[in-house]
């Protein structure tokens, strides 16, 4: 009996000591006044920049992730947390605005944002510039690699080219593999029509067999890792696998491509506006801004961060394309016929 | 010792932790939010009852049955050698077989993700004898292998428990009464080793069939199965409602192959894990 | 024959065993290659440590661990009790009641709860984890402990207060230590339990509270990384440290208990044969 209690008591000394370790060596900080809560994308940003954030102003920087636009949403709506700063997608910022959940920000706080280029400000999803800041920018395309594919890679129909059975990636998110076959219908990516809809299915549905997998960011690591042949990617994500495996390239289809905007908000649930500014205010700051995008290999919007970056990457077309002879769309907010949309993608993804 | 008022608070807790939950979900999956308020609806289940969900729930069945049948023909006998005569170090095989289970059920799993990889350990080795490549990550063997890597454990130890404590002597009586050592194992080992045989299949078959993180992990969003797709309503298509539905139909899933169990387990007195 | 068996065996304790070696082998891997050896290195240890986002999970995972399973037994003790003194019919519904979360497949626990909630308005983080984990540890406890609460002898408690034992000592001396095996076991498993639950803490946890479970998955999904596999050879080894320890110290209660028992063998021999020459 004394035994049993001698060894619990051990235990959970132990478990007490691993527990405080632990605690000091997760670096909390002393002393700090506020937080906050920022939800971002995987693999979206500099850590040190945060670290930086947080000693500049004492703040600590709480992190979440998600992978996709509509699992931050899911998460937003179901209610009960508290983020502060969230970096939500085109289309996505939109519907958060249709539905009340943003917070507008005053911009005068945000004294870096006259780095960032027209071409990013007013867009379609945030016409008055109140609910958001422009983070990074990107187009979607295929990436491939050249050892194991040699012929053009030119059109969308390359990711249904039965040659490369089991060699083929998808990005499991939503909008973003049905606008692929959309595009390779010639549709556009924004339709309504039920009939293009089932159609863009439908040819998903063909697809699978020859779909290795559908995945999220562990795609990048397979195909430096030369597992398939080819994916379809954002461009910034293509700029990072190009980065590590030299054999990859990157090509934008000639049916045209998504053109993208991720941008920063402040979600009604926030508890800390001023710190939300002053974190937006900071990631617009060009050093900062110039770090994040060389970082994660994503296309910045911020002018002043773009004339430091490396000339090599200002003239890479992937990353930074011509945008008087692009074929693009940006993505409008759908959530109307959302229903449609998630049924089809339970029924893609269902399928075998 | 009547002191049967100790258990009301933990009753206050049952209610409030596991019946309004349990109440909430099958709430939500017959019920539809209109612009006035909530109306009755057996949409969501008749959504269920489309060919393409219903082969999600036949092959997480197949894939479960498969699994646990071949965890069962591997772990028996892997049982039977270790509980016999030869094998005096009881306390040492029984923490060999225990210790896999300790790891984190994630990590056994990614480290399936790692050897199976078409540039990974397993190739690079098979590529060395010159063997040819495996390419079966991504596809529905891959699972498998998963599900029986993670569950083999919970299908010998069960077993293992049992077969350990048939006595000696009986053994021993039925090959003096004639036996030979296949009838002896038939008539006597076998049957006396079916409320080990039952634990170990409810154990393997219910995680098996109810699993998302194999299937995802070493499945790719490939193969979705009924936890997948319970996941994905919740966590991403927001739909609640057709995702309560499908909970419901797991649970009702469960508690029928619970109660197939149960029969055999009231007749052989049950078999436990320790 | 023989050599069969024993090589049937190995190979499964190979199977069982192999890729969790590998794991811990390429761990040291200089490159993040998963096939090719590049060299020794300890520098993935060193950013595992340095990963806030790990080191706050194990923190969080101990934490509710310890939390939940302490708090699960204390209520399980009591509950125990009382429905052991509850009458057939009350009593069964109450015990069907209580396995649900063991039977129930942990998706739809881990759902039911965040419906819960969400339902309540409550924000979904530590304490709705906590609330989760204690939850499900519960039945197990009960499940250990009411073996031993029919197996003990039901006079004990009365006859401890005709003893003159108020009820409150009558619990802590009779009751208690018979069934402590019971309690004991209760709270280690729903420690292990806890310690190793990923699918109710996905669904009822946020606002960045995270367990070890939940972020090896999100890192498992984002692809490779040989932190990762620096954390399983970890608590590999903290796992075969734990079971060495505690397997030391049971053959040592019991090759004290066999000493026990040969002196007492020795005098009641003595007792019983007093004329007798040993």
């Amino acid at each position: 009996m004394r035994e049993i209690k001698k060894t619990i008591a051990i235990f959970l000394i132990l478990a007490a000591i691993f527990s405080l370790t632990a605690c000091g060596g997760g670096g909390s900080k002393q002393g700090t006044s506020s937080t906050i809560m920022v939800f971002n994308w995987v693999d979206y940003i500099d850590e040190s920049v945060l670290e930086d954030f947080e000693e500049e102003y004492g703040i600590k920087v709480n992190y979440d992730y998600f992978t996709t636009n509509e699992e931050m949403y899911v998460k937003l709506k179901a209610g009960g947390t508290s983020y502060d700063v969230i970096f939500p997608s085109d289309y996505m910022i939109a519907r958060l605005v249709k539905e009340d959940l943003l917070q507008k920000i005053d911009i005068s706080k945000i004294t870096n944002f006259e780095h960032i280029g027209d071409t990013f400000k007013s867009l379609n999803y945030d016409p008055d510039n109140e609910y958001s800041v422009a983070y990074m920018w990107g187009t979607t395309g295929i990436v491939y690699n050249t050892t194991m594919v040699d012929e053009p890679v030119d059109s969308w129909n390359m990711l249904w080219n039965p040659k490369y059975e089991k060699n083929i990636f998808m990005l499991d998110s939503q909008r973003d593999s049905i606008a692929v076959a959309l595009m390779k219908l010639g549709y556009s990516l924004n339709t309504r029509d039920e009939a293009e809809l089932q159609e863009a299915k439908q040819e998903l549905i063909k697809q699978r067999p020859l779909v290795l997998s559908y995945g999220g960011d562990e795609i990048k690591d397979k195909m430096i890792g030369g597992e398939a042949a080819m994916t379809m990617a954002w461009s910034g994500d293509a700029a990072y696998m190009r980065w590590k495996n030299e054999d990859l390239a990157y090509a934008i289809p000639k049916e045209g491509t998504n053109l993208w905007f991720d941008a920063m908000v402040i979600p009604k649930t926030s508890r800390n506006k001023e710190a939300a500014e002053k974190f937006i205010n900071f990631m617009t700051d060009p050093d900062n801004a110039l770090r994040n995008a060389e970082y994660i290999g994503y296309s910045t919007p911020n002018l002043a961060a773009l004339e430091m970056l490396d000339e090599e990457i200002r003239n890479d077309k992937a990353a930074y394309p011509d945008m008087d002879s692009l074929k693009s769309e940006v993505c409008e907010d759908l959530s109307d016929i959302i229903g449609v949309y998630n049924r089809i993608w339970d029924e893609i993804k269902a399928s075998q | 010792m009547k002191k049967k008022w100790l258990a009301s608070p933990y009753i206050v807790w049952m209610i409030i932790f596991i019946v309004v939950p349990v109440f909430l979900v099958l709430f939500y999956s017959v019920a539809e939010q209109t612009e006035d308020g909530w109306r009755l609806t057996a949409d969501h289940f008749r959504r269920f009852v489309d060919p393409i969900y219903i082969n999600v729930l036949i092959r997480s069945v197949v894939l479960a049955l498969v699994s646990t049948v071949i965890c069962l023909l591997l772990g028996y006998p892997m049982a039977a050698i270790l509980a016999s005569k030869e094998y005096s170090r009881k306390k040492i095989m029984y923490l060999l077989i225990v210790m896999p289970m300790w790891m984190n059920f994630l990590l056994r799993t990614y480290a399936w993700m790692t050897l199976l990889e078409r540039n990974g350990v397993i190739n690079s080795i098979l590529s060395l004898l010159n063997l040819p490549a495996i390419d079966i990550l991504y596809t529905n063997k891959a699972v498998v292998l998963g599900m029986v890597y993670n569950f083999l454990p919970f299908m010998i130890l069960p077993i293992y428990s049992v077969l350990s404590k048939i006595d000696d002597s009986v053994i021993e009586a039925a090959q003096d009464l004639g036996g030979n050592n296949v009838t002896v194992f038939r008539r006597v080992v076998l049957p006396l080793s079916l409320p080990g045989v039952i634990s170990g299949i409810t154990m393997v078959f219910m995680p098996a069939v109810t699993t998302f993180v194999i299937s995802r992990l070493l499945g790719g969003g490939q193969f979705m199965l009924i936890g997948n797709l319970i996941e994905q309503q919740f966590l991403s298509s927001g739909d609640w409602g057709f995702g309560s539905a499908l909970s419901v139909i797991m649970m009702l899933l469960i508690l029928a192959s619970m109660g197939a169990m149960s029969r055999y387990e009231q007749e052989n007195g049950g078999g436990a894990l320790w | 024959m023989r050599f069969l068996k024993k090589s049937y065996v190995f190979l499964i304790f190979a199977f069982l065993y192999a890729p969790i070696l590998v794991l811990i082998v390429f761990s040291f891997n200089e490159s993040k290659s998963r096939a090719n050896w590049d060299g020794f290195t300890l520098k993935w240890y060193m950013e595992l440590f340095q990963d806030r986002q790990i080191m706050s999970a194990l923190y969080y995972t101990l934490l509710i661990a310890v939390l939940s399973s302490i708090i699960a037994t204390l209520i399980g003790v009591i509950a125990s009790i009382g429905i052991f003194s509850m009458k057939k019919l009350p009593q069964s519904l109450v015990l069907n009641l209580n396995y649900l979360p063991i039977l129930n497949p942990d998706i739809v626990t881990g759902i039911s709860l965040m419906v819960l909630f969400i339902f309540m308005k409550m924000p979904l983080g530590f304490v709705t984890m906590l609330l989760a984990h204690i939850t499900f540890n519960i039945p197990y406890v009960i499940l250990s402990i009411l073996p031993k609460l029919k197996q003990m002898n039901k006079h004990l408690y009365e006859a401890a207060l005709d003893l003159g034992a108020t009820p409150v000592e009558a619990f802590w001396k009779v009751i208690l230590p018979e069934i402590m095996s019971g309690v004991i076991t209760g709270f280690l498993l729903a420690f292990t339990l806890s310690l190793d639950d990923f699918v109710i803490s996905f669904f009822t946890t946020g606002s960045g509270v995270n367990n070890l479970s939940i972020v090896i998955y999100g890192m498992a999904r984002r692809g490779i990384s040989p932190k990762i596999n620096a954390l399983s050879t970890l608590m590999f080894v903290s796992v075969l440290l734990l079971l060495i320890i505690v397997n030391f110290r049971m053959s040592k209660d019991n090759s004290e208990r066999r000493t026990k028992i040969e002196r007492n063998k020795e005098n009641n021999r003595y007792l019983f044969n007093p004329g007798r020459d040993i």
